[in-house]
């Protein structure tokens, strides 16, 4: 079974001291590779920070947009793990590996997986 | 077939039902992968057992024989359902995987594995205290919506998204390994705790206590502690039964509260202080003491007393320092306050509950100015005692609280 797990941190690396970003870093890439052998990896990465972001709303075929996240909060979306684990159990003991565990937080949400969602031709990752 | 075979068939049918149903379902929902599949199989079950027993007779292992009564029943509809269901795929796939024979072993790690599940911490609280009853207790969706003081369809819908979650987020039906138990118990014998004190003290509506519910709460507390001794489940049924010993005497036949300094103690449960107090003892020698253990320590302090005057305050205080130390929060922090005052003498209290208010994280909560209005009261303080009381009321939700404190407002006035 496939969970998408949500990086949330107060800081995303660009807000951070060199440092501390070099840190969270290494953390990273250790993380990645122990998931990778350990066979839970199926993709990721790491999103810029918000105030890159714009949002996209259509309305009456309208188009807006404006910037910054969607979301005001404190928190943010710093990146992702697509993952997969057998269970929810597995999959939380995943997350709690990822170093954005340790000071921010991580949303798992499963990925669905019926034969409506199948249809659409979505998932193109090997398994 | 005469109707006294037919009688005696349902009436063994009954006694199965009550004291086997929820292991059978424990067990099915492990074989079948699936809750609400693995509920209709149990009532198939049951609908076949009322049926064959008048004819064969009991069998010698009643649960054995439902158990595959309702595997059989389920795979057979499954597979005729496939057809036409392709999301039953999985379901019937598993079947084929699971052991063909269930035996007695595991039958008791289904049941914790049940537990385990319905209090998981991906269910929302509500959901799980909701699921549990349901599922390990029996109860059925209007008891408990009445126990709860809520709609039959709004707890229906609540239990019914619980379960969805719990197969589409795939949580497992499993017990948590060693590593992971120390945090997962906690959720569970928090929902049993729950349960516990929504019976014991009701948190709104009229009555005081809703004794099945505090009955469900212990008879899981022992079902949990049969299965998984541990430290904190003695704890908590300890500390349940410590609590229940004293239902007889902490109302009045008009359900007005009467506090433990004034509650006759002859009527007070030996029976419960007894077993509650042994498990105590027994959480305590296990040298890892937690927070129901002491909780519970401390109730059996008060038991032990013959009568008011007799509590070991010093002792109780001792404890609460404990308390604070394992599991600081400001309720504890009060409650050891109360402790102060009684052991030093209700200006030492008053001081420590000033503090506790001050910091503004008990402002709202009604007992906290109960406590410190108490104080005021015996220190001759009328017009700041008055002003509690008031606040306290304002606060309360709970209707025999209300009349407690309206009560002990009169008396000052007096």
């Amino acid at each position: 079974m496939k969970y998408l797990c949500l990086i949330c941190a107060e800081k995303v690396m660009e807000q951070m001291s060199k440092a501390d970003a070099d840190r969270h870093y290494q953390d990273y890439a250790e993380f990645t590779d122990n998931i990778k052998r350990g066979g839970h990896f199926i993709g990721g990465n790491r999103l810029k920070p918000p105030s890159e972001a714009i949002t996209v709303r259509v309305r009456n075929g309208k188009v807006t947009t404006t910037d910054g996240p969607f979301a005001e909060t404190k928190e943010q979306f710093g990146g992702y793990y697509l993952i997969d684990a057998k269970d929810l159990n597995e999959a939380i003991q995943v997350a709690a590996q990822i170093p954005g565990a340790w000071v921010g937080c991580v949303e798992i949400r499963p990925i669905a997986d019926d034969p409506q969602t199948r249809a659409l031709g979505l998932d193109s990752a090997p398994r | 077939m005469t109707s006294t075979a037919a009688d005696r068939a349902r009436e063994a049918v009954e006694t199965v039902y009550r004291t086997e149903s929820r292991r059978v379902l424990a067990t099915l929902i492990r074989l079948l992968g699936d809750f609400e599949i693995a509920e209709e199989a149990l009532h198939d079950a049951f609908i076949a057992a009322v049926e064959q027993w008048q004819n064969e007779g009991v069998p010698d292992n009643p649960r054995a024989w439902l158990v595959s009564a309702g595997r059989f029943k389920a795979i057979d509809k499954i597979r005729r359902r496939v057809r036409f269901d392709a999301s039953l795929k999985e379901i019937a796939h598993h079947l084929d995987e699971a052991a063909p024979e269930p035996d007695d072993e595991g039958v008791e790690d289904d049941q914790l594995r049940l537990i385990f599940t319905c209090c998981h911490p991906a269910l929302p609280s509500d959901a799980q205290i909701a699921l549990t009853l349901r599922e390990v207790c029996g109860l059925t969706t209007e008891e408990i919506a009445r126990a709860f003081l809520s709609a039959a369809p709004a707890l229906a819908q609540r239990i019914v998204r619980a379960k969805a979650k719990i197969r589409d987020a795939r949580i497992p039906y499993e017990v948590p390994s060693r590593e992971q138990l120390p945090e997962r118990l906690d959720s569970v014998l928090r929902v049993v705790y729950l349960v516990y004190n929504e019976g014991y003290s009701a948190s709104s509506g009229a009555a005081l206590t809703r004794q099945d519910l505090s009955g469900e709460a212990i008879r899981l507390g022992r079902l949990l502690l049969q299965l998984l001794p541990e430290s904190e489940v003695m704890g908590l049924l300890g500390l349940m039964l410590l609590n229940e010993s004293r239902r007889a005497a902490r109302a009045t036949p008009a359900g007005e509260l009467i506090l433990l300094d004034e509650q006759d103690r002859s009527l007070w449960n030996r029976e419960q202080i007894e077993e509650g107090t042994t498990l105590v003892e027994r959480a305590f020698r296990s040298g890892q003491i937690g927070v129901y253990a002491l909780q519970a320590a401390i109730t059996a302090v008060h038991a032990q007393a013959r009568e008011a005057a007799a509590t070991d305050w010093a002792e109780i205080v001792g404890l609460y320092d404990l308390l604070l130390r394992v599991d600081p929060s400001p309720v504890i922090e009060l409650n050891r306050a109360v402790a102060v005052a009684m052991r030093d003498g209700p200006r030492a209290g008053l001081g420590l509950v000033d503090g506790i208010l001050s910091r503004g994280e008990l402002a709202d909560y009604h007992l906290a100015h109960a406590a410190r209005a108490d104080l005021c009261r015996r220190l001759g303080q009328k017009d700041e005692a008055r002003g509690s009381y008031l606040r306290a009321l304002s606060l309360t939700r709970q209707e025999p609280e209300r009349r407690f404190l309206e009560r002990r407002l009169a008396e000052l006035k007096a």
